[in-house]
């Protein structure tokens, strides 16, 4: 603990502030703040009833009008402090309200109608966490179904993903043939087209392969990536050839090269691939929203879009299930991370 | 059996050509060194006779068989690669395994080889760990066992030791030469390291910029050099070149004018004649300190090396000419100082301009 704490509040001036010391904890802070910010946000956000989320200026922490039951009336009535004209501050209950002014009780008296100015009111709001936000899409939106289909479509297209990216950067990192580098650069410039401009055509040809509302139509066009390529050729580069004239003399297939030689020793490269397939695989929308059109092929990130209708949106079951969404990624970050960083720091690649 | 033969082996990439017409007999059972500088080409060739690389021309056969076209599987061969080459992923056992699997061999023989193995190599104890927890005299020891294991018609040894300290190279070394004795397998070691070359050859070949400058046994190159190259590159510390000519050619002896003198050869040097210039070589250890009113060049000592058992001087002639010798003992000599060096005429090695021997 101390040593955590020396750490924190070591300073290049010594004893003293230096300037780069303010400006690294600014630098620090203010960065932490815009990464963690809006995270926070959303979680927090989750938790609001429709109301608080309609709510000016917004509130950080989800608020609720805290309620009475008062005699007489069937449903809880929210409470008010009022400020009195003699200077004095009530808690009151508000039976109704007509235009400007709200028609009062006091809980304990509940027989007088008091009529209150709404400007010489303030709600009294407690913290409450709204977990119907939760509870209740499970309840009527099928997510265990979206759920399934989002772990299948990617499960799948990272496998896939591994093996065919691998088996491409095998090839450009190991073997000498003629024109070696112009199928690399061809490669990695497919980096520069947008999936818009092959939208179509790719559209038309899983359709013409049957595959329009099956998983699979979602899962083909996405498996070969450029980086995935380039990042494994890079770190491929690193293992040194005599391993593979070695396995060579030692009989080994070009298959068995690839599958017991290599395959292993870029497994850190092939970490870091595996967390960025499953990242992009997980928060695809626009492609599995044009390949499927029936809603028990949904995954999670299509199905969402149930809750952004047309005239109406119903954001705090988007902000709920964003969450819950999120959770798979935010998992395989926490427990990867070593691997991303040192895969990028090895791969040499950003 | 294996003898390997080269016929006219030419290498080249491209335009850059690396070996040139190499023609090479390597009986069964012989120790042959390729030595030479760096990027003489003797890694290359080795990779050719491996078989993890093709020669642009030439043929090359194990035991009378041409294999220019048979993978480096199928030759019979076991290599050591410089780097060891040892899978990092998988455990020692797992390493001398690999190849016999490949194979297709029953596990009972598979274990039975590496137990063999293991015990000639005393690297029982470490069957179980990964090469990444060795060291460097161990994972040397390991990468001559998964040659070993595999059974091979020859080794094939790409500068094994050059990664080990200057100790554990010495008793590697020796270790090595033991195995040879004890398999009686062919080996061919690669090294630019001539005194590796001399204590573990039975023959050397000496390569110089993919070309074979001379095949011997070990004392053949160093009592009689085919060249200037050769000359100067086997023994240490390497051999003089004085500027000399040719006085005069007989029948048992040939006179040569060098610094200053005129001394007889007692050997006739063919093709030479009287007034040619030549380059004369002498081994800093045929040079001794010539004693009271014994004929001796007369040198003024740039700088002495006292090692304890030899002294090593580095002198300058009076016509300008380098000479270094190495001394037996112990030599209170001081730089600056003017002594006279005496030598053998027999140990006297004559070359013409072109650098090929003539006596």
């Amino acid at each position: 603990m101390g040593n955590v704490l020396a750490f924190l509040t070591r300073r290049r001036g010594g004893d003293r502030w230096h300037w780069t010391d303010v400006v690294t904890w600014v630098w620090l802070i203010g960065g932490l703040l815009v990464m963690f910010g809006p995270a926070v946000w959303l979680v927090l956000s989750s938790f609001k009833t429709p109301a608080a989320l309609a709510e000016f200026p917004p509130t950080l922490m989800p608020y609720v009008i805290e309620e009475v039951s008062v005699a007489g009336y069937d449903h809880p009535l929210p409470l008010y402090e009022v400020r009195q004209a003699d200077g004095r501050t009530v808690v009151l209950a508000e039976v109704r309200r007509i235009g400007i002014i709200a028609q009062m009780v006091d809980p304990k008296a509940p027989g007088a109608i008091v009529k209150v100015n709404i400007a010489d009111r303030a709600p009294v709001e407690k913290v409450s966490f709204a977990t119907s936000n939760y509870t209740e899409p499970f309840v009527h939106f099928d997510f265990l179904r979206f759920l399934w289909n989002s772990v299948f479509v990617t499960v799948m297209a990272t496998a896939v993903t591994l093996l065919i990216n691998s088996m491409a950067a095998f090839a450009l990192a190991k073997y000498k043939f003629r024109g070696q580098s112009l199928i690399l650069i061809v490669i990695v410039g497919t980096l520069m087209v947008p999936l818009g401009v092959i939208m179509v055509p790719l559209y038309s040809m899983i359709s013409a392969l049957g595959l329009f509302n099956s998983l699979w139509g979602v899962i083909w066009p996405t498996v070969a990536t450029p980086t995935g390529v380039f990042l494994l050729r890079q770190y491929m580069l690193t293992i040194p050839d005599e391993l593979i004239d070695a396995a060579r003399m030692d009989k080994a297939s070009e298959w068995q090269i690839y599958w017991r030689i290599v395959l292993p020793l870029a497994a850190p490269a092939l970490a870091v691939l595996a967390i960025f397939s499953v990242v992009w695989r997980w928060n695809d929308f626009l492609w599995p929203l044009i390949v499927l059109s029936q809603s028990q092929l949904y995954t999670l990130q299509v199905g969402l879009n149930v809750y952004a209708g047309q005239l109406n949106v119903q954001w705090h079951y988007i902000l709920a299930m964003t969450v819950v969404t999120m959770i798979p990624v935010v998992l395989v970050f926490v427990f990867l991370q070593r691997f991303i960083t040192r895969g990028i720091a090895t791969s040499g690649l950003k | 059996m294996s003898r390997i033969t080269l016929e006219k082996v030419c290498k080249s990439y491209g335009a850059h050509g690396v070996l040139h017409d190499i023609d090479l007999d390597i009986e069964d059972g012989e120790f042959v060194v390729f030595v030479g500088p760096s990027g003489c080409g003797k890694s290359t060739l080795l990779r050719q006779i491996a078989g993890l690389d093709r020669p642009t021309s030439g043929d090359i056969r194990i035991d009378g068989k041409l294999v220019n076209s048979v993978p480096a599987a199928d030759r019979g061969l076991a290599m050591v690669f410089q780097s060891y080459a040892l899978y990092p992923h998988m455990s020692v056992r797992q390493n001398l395994a690999f190849g016999l699997e490949n194979a297709r061999m029953p596990r009972a023989e598979i274990d039975k080889r590496i137990a063999e193995a293991a015990r000639m190599l005393e690297i029982g104890d470490y069957l179980g760990r990964r090469p990444g927890q060795l060291s460097g005299g161990q994972r040397q020891r390991v990468a001559i066992g998964r040659a070993i294991v595999r059974n091979p018609t020859a080794f094939l040894l790409d500068e094994p030791l050059s990664n080990l300290d200057a100790e554990l190279r010495i008793s590697m070394r020796a270790e090595l030469s033991a195995l040879h004795d004890r398999l009686k397998t062919t080996m061919i070691y690669v090294t630019h390291d001539q005194i590796e070359a001399m204590t573990l050859a039975s023959r050397i070949v000496v390569l110089r910029k993919g070309r074979v400058e001379q095949v011997g046994t070990p004392l053949d190159l160093y009592n009689r050099p085919a060249n200037r190259f050769v000359a100067g590159f086997i023994g240490a510390p390497s051999m003089n070149f004085v500027k000399g000519s040719v006085v005069e050619v007989g029948e048992a002896a040939t006179s040569v004018s060098l610094m200053g003198t005129t001394v007889a050869l007692p050997r006739p040097a063919a093709g030479a004649v009287a007034g040619q210039t030549v380059s004369v070589g002498l081994r800093p250890q045929h040079i001794s300190l010539a004693g009271d009113g014994e004929a001796g060049v007369p040198v003024e000592v740039a700088l002495v090396e006292a090692l304890g058992s030899e002294t090593v001087i580095h002198s300058r002639t009076a016509t300008g000419e380098r000479l270094q010798a190495v001394l037996a003992g112990q030599h209170a000599l001081r730089t600056g100082e003017n002594v006279r060096l005496s030598f053998a005429p027999d140990d006297l090695h004559l070359f013409d301009e072109g650098g090929l021997r003539l006596a």
